[in-house]
């Protein structure tokens, strides 16, 4: 047994949460509710298990570190983030549609993570600069931050469904007049994204900090900083807009969308087209 | 406020339009320098982009972008239009934190989206007490007013969170404040003291010391005001060859004094006076450092020595040197030693970097180690603004959470008699949450019943 054999459980728990969600979104039977539930708890432990055992695994060769430090493991961290945060949501607000948006990000993430090519899946010892008790806390941080992003991508991506509908006059019977009200969707968005931007904003200033403990500078312009700043303006856009301009509703769902966009290009862009200190995310 | 608000600069500056368009501003312009590489010598940009764009770029201080007259003036415009924003808000926030609520008019509070009237037994002073006790021992502390037909309580949570989003505000402009204090640029120009704010760099090489660094902004050397040694330093390796760590040993002097030793590594700086010492890199020499010491006379000599190359060492009587040596990746595994007491044949060994050879000679016995001569590459860096930063990103935090999670609420009860029926109104609202704080009213009036 080792944690390999959970991350390949955990991707196919997500992948049929999803299954039974979207099935679930398309036939309109809440029936499948509970099963895409269970599906995405049972993923969402062994995903815990997989980290906890990739975390043991790694001091049994003698270079133990947190499972945070390269591509396989961050992608699988921001999945079990989606994971969890979305479970959060879905008990706190009753509605099983939204795993339909969001569950297929967490399994993308999985896949990525276990199939893509040039993703390194060996737990390597940590290169001198990670070696600090502020990783966990940075890593950690941002991950939180990315998951409710996606989160509030998906329901960006409902809203706008949902809005065709309405604008068509679509009855409630038909697939996308089912979904959920644009007031809850739209009051769900905007509550990740407040959740979201908290944690972006713990995720730079840890990342600041810890630069400066280790490079004697909090803030290098470092691509990877620079599009993190970018998107916590995008986000800070997004709140001013909707506090002070009243915005709401499409336009919110598409900054909501962009904003992701944005965190998906501080995430992969950064480290497969751009160069900077953050090169080690990229294997 | 009023004059203040025909002021078109003024107006301006208030406005969140200019919000919105700075944050768009900095965020799109931000993009550039993340695409073109930043601080290339000139030649860089003509190559790659040709020479008309590469001028350009330079007119536009593209290379530095982020120190750039334009981008200095859009993170000018952006605190300015904070500074402005807030001034002009928080008045009005403050009025509405001290505003009396007990003026509230019976007929808004029956508007009020959170209402719930109810009948009372007993009469109307008995009615009002127990109105009272009951919403204190819910932890809603009321004050009361005495009206014509009855008596109106209320009592209010969190008003000071209205100015959470303004903490938020004021932490940006700390952050920037201690970006200023502790830029060297600032300070070099403006200031004309370099020793205020820097960041430089140094190479120490291994025995060797320094009492200055080389700032970054300018190239020149900064006096540090003491003295740094490099007492060693050593590359720790992973079982597979790879790096583990970078650990250099300082020791700071005073006029000539040891006054401190510490062990630098990456993550774990050394700081003396306000100025930190990071490890940040190294430089390998084509040179060794061999320490010979003859256990039977106590004396002991440490020698630089290239390659190949002899040393006498007449006290001790002895001549050695590196003969051979074998390299696993960059990092010497082991060095083939000559040594000879010129009493016999000489001793030929291989030995590892940084063990102890026991060499028994007729002359006596002598302990050898060897290790390759290294320098230590620090960067230096004295901020004073660190500590306004750090404090801003800590206010922004729990300024944050204020905004987003703590609301103002307020609960009126309104107890009065008509037509002889005495009947108790409550009413709530909140500023934030809304939804939140309606469940936690409906409960209360649950209780009261």
């Amino acid at each position: 047994m080792d944690s390999s054999l959970f991350f390949g459980i955990t991707t196919l728990g997500y992948l049929l949460a999803s299954v039974f969600y979207i099935a679930l979104f398309v036939f309109k039977n809440n029936k499948l509710a509970p099963i895409g539930t269970a599906l995405t708890v049972l993923g969402t432990i062994t995903l815990t298990i997989a980290l906890g055992f990739r975390w043991y695994e790694s001091y049994q060769i003698g270079i133990g570190h947190a499972p945070l430090t390269n591509m396989f493991e961050s992608l699988v961290f921001f999945a079990w983030c989606i994971g969890l945060f979305y479970l959060f949501m879905e008990y706190k607000f009753k509605n099983h549609v939204i795993g339909a948006f969001v569950m297929p990000f967490a399994f993308a993430a999985m896949a990525y993570a276990s199939f893509a090519k040039g993703i390194n899946q060996e737990i390597s010892p940590l290169v001198p600069a990670l070696q600090s008790n502020w990783l966990i806390a940075h890593v950690v941080t941002c991950f939180i931050g990315y998951g409710a992003f996606a989160m509030a991508a998906g329901l960006g991506i409902m809203y706008l469904l949902k809005k065709s509908a309405v604008d068509k006059k679509l009855s409630e019977q038909t697939l996308l007049g089912s979904l959920p009200d644009l007031r809850f969707i739209d009051d769900m968005t905007y509550k990740t994204i407040v959740f979201g931007f908290l944690w972006l904003s713990a995720g730079i200033i840890t990342g600041a900090i810890w630069a400066n403990e280790a490079w004697g500078t909090y803030w290098s312009w470092d691509p990877k900083e620079t599009w993190s700043i970018i998107t916590w303006f995008l986000y800070a856009l997004t709140l001013h807009a909707r506090f002070t301009r009243g915005w709401s509703g499409s336009r919110i769902a598409w900054l909501a969308i962009l904003g992701f966009c944005s965190v998906i290009f501080t995430y992969f862009g950064v480290n497969f087209v751009l160069s900077g200190l953050h090169s080690y995310g990229s294997s | 406020m009023t004059k203040k608000k025909q002021n078109p600069f003024w107006q301006l500056f208030s406005s969140v339009k200019l919000a919105l368009f700075i944050l768009i501003a900095l965020a799109s312009t931000s993009i550039i320098g993340t695409v073109i590489q930043q601080n290339k010598p000139p030649e860089y940009y003509v190559d790659l982009y040709g020479a008309n764009l590469a001028r350009l770029f330079q007119t536009l201080s593209i290379p530095d972008m982020y120190n750039s007259w334009w981008f200095m003036i859009l993170l000018g415009v952006f605190s300015l239009n904070l500074i402005i924003c807030s001034l002009e808000r928080i008045p009005n926030v403050w009025r509405l934190v001290t505003m009396d609520n007990l003026e509230t008019k019976p007929e808004r509070l029956q508007k009020m989206g959170m209402r719930k009237t109810m009948p009372m037994e007993g009469s109307l002073s008995e009615a009002t007490s127990e109105t009272a006790s009951f919403l204190a021992s819910k932890g809603w502390k009321t004050d009361q007013r005495e009206l014509e037909n009855g008596t109106l309580m209320f009592s209010q949570k969190g008003g000071w969170t209205r100015f959470g989003v303004y903490v938020v505000h004021i932490s940006i402009l700390i952050i920037l404040t201690g970006a200023v204090i502790g830029s060297s640029r600032i300070s070099n120009s403006i200031l004309r003291n370099p020793h205020f704010a820097f960041k430089g760099g140094v190479n120490i090489p291994e025995s060797q010391q320094t009492d200055v660094i080389y700032s970054y902004l300018t190239q020149k050397p900064l006096p540090l005001g003491f003295t740094v040694r490099c007492d060693s330093f050593k590359i720790e390796y992973y079982p597979n060859g790879m790096p583990k760590d970078y650990v250099s040993v300082l020791t700071v002097l005073e006029d000539g004094k040891e006054v401190l030793t510490k062990v630098v590594e990456v993550n774990e700086p050394l700081i003396y006076k306000g100025i930190t010492f990071y490890q940040s890199s190294y430089q390998p020499y084509q040179d060794y450092i061999l320490t010979v010491k003859n256990q039977t006379t106590g004396l002991k000599t440490t020698d630089i020595v290239p390659y190949a190359k002899q040393v006498t060492w007449k006290e001790g009587g002895a001549r050695f040197g590196i003969i051979n040596m074998e390299k696993r990746g960059e990092a010497i595994s082991r060095f083939k030693i000559w040594f000879t007491d010129d009493q016999s044949e000489p001793t030929k060994f291989w030995l590892a970097p940084g063990q102890d050879a026991l060499i028994e000679r007729a002359s006596g016995t002598y302990t050898l180690s060897a290790k390759q001569l290294y320098a230590t590459g620090l960067q230096v860096a004295k901020d004073p603004g660190v500590w306004w930063v750090y404090s801003g990103c800590g206010l922004m935090l729990i300024g944050l959470m204020i905004a987003f999670f703590m609301s103002h609420r307020k609960i009126w009860a309104l107890v009065r008699e008509e037509d002889g029926k005495v009947t108790v109104l409550f009413a709530g609202s909140a500023n934030k949450n809304k939804l939140g704080f309606e469940k936690t009213f409906s409960t209360l009036i649950e209780d009261g019943k």
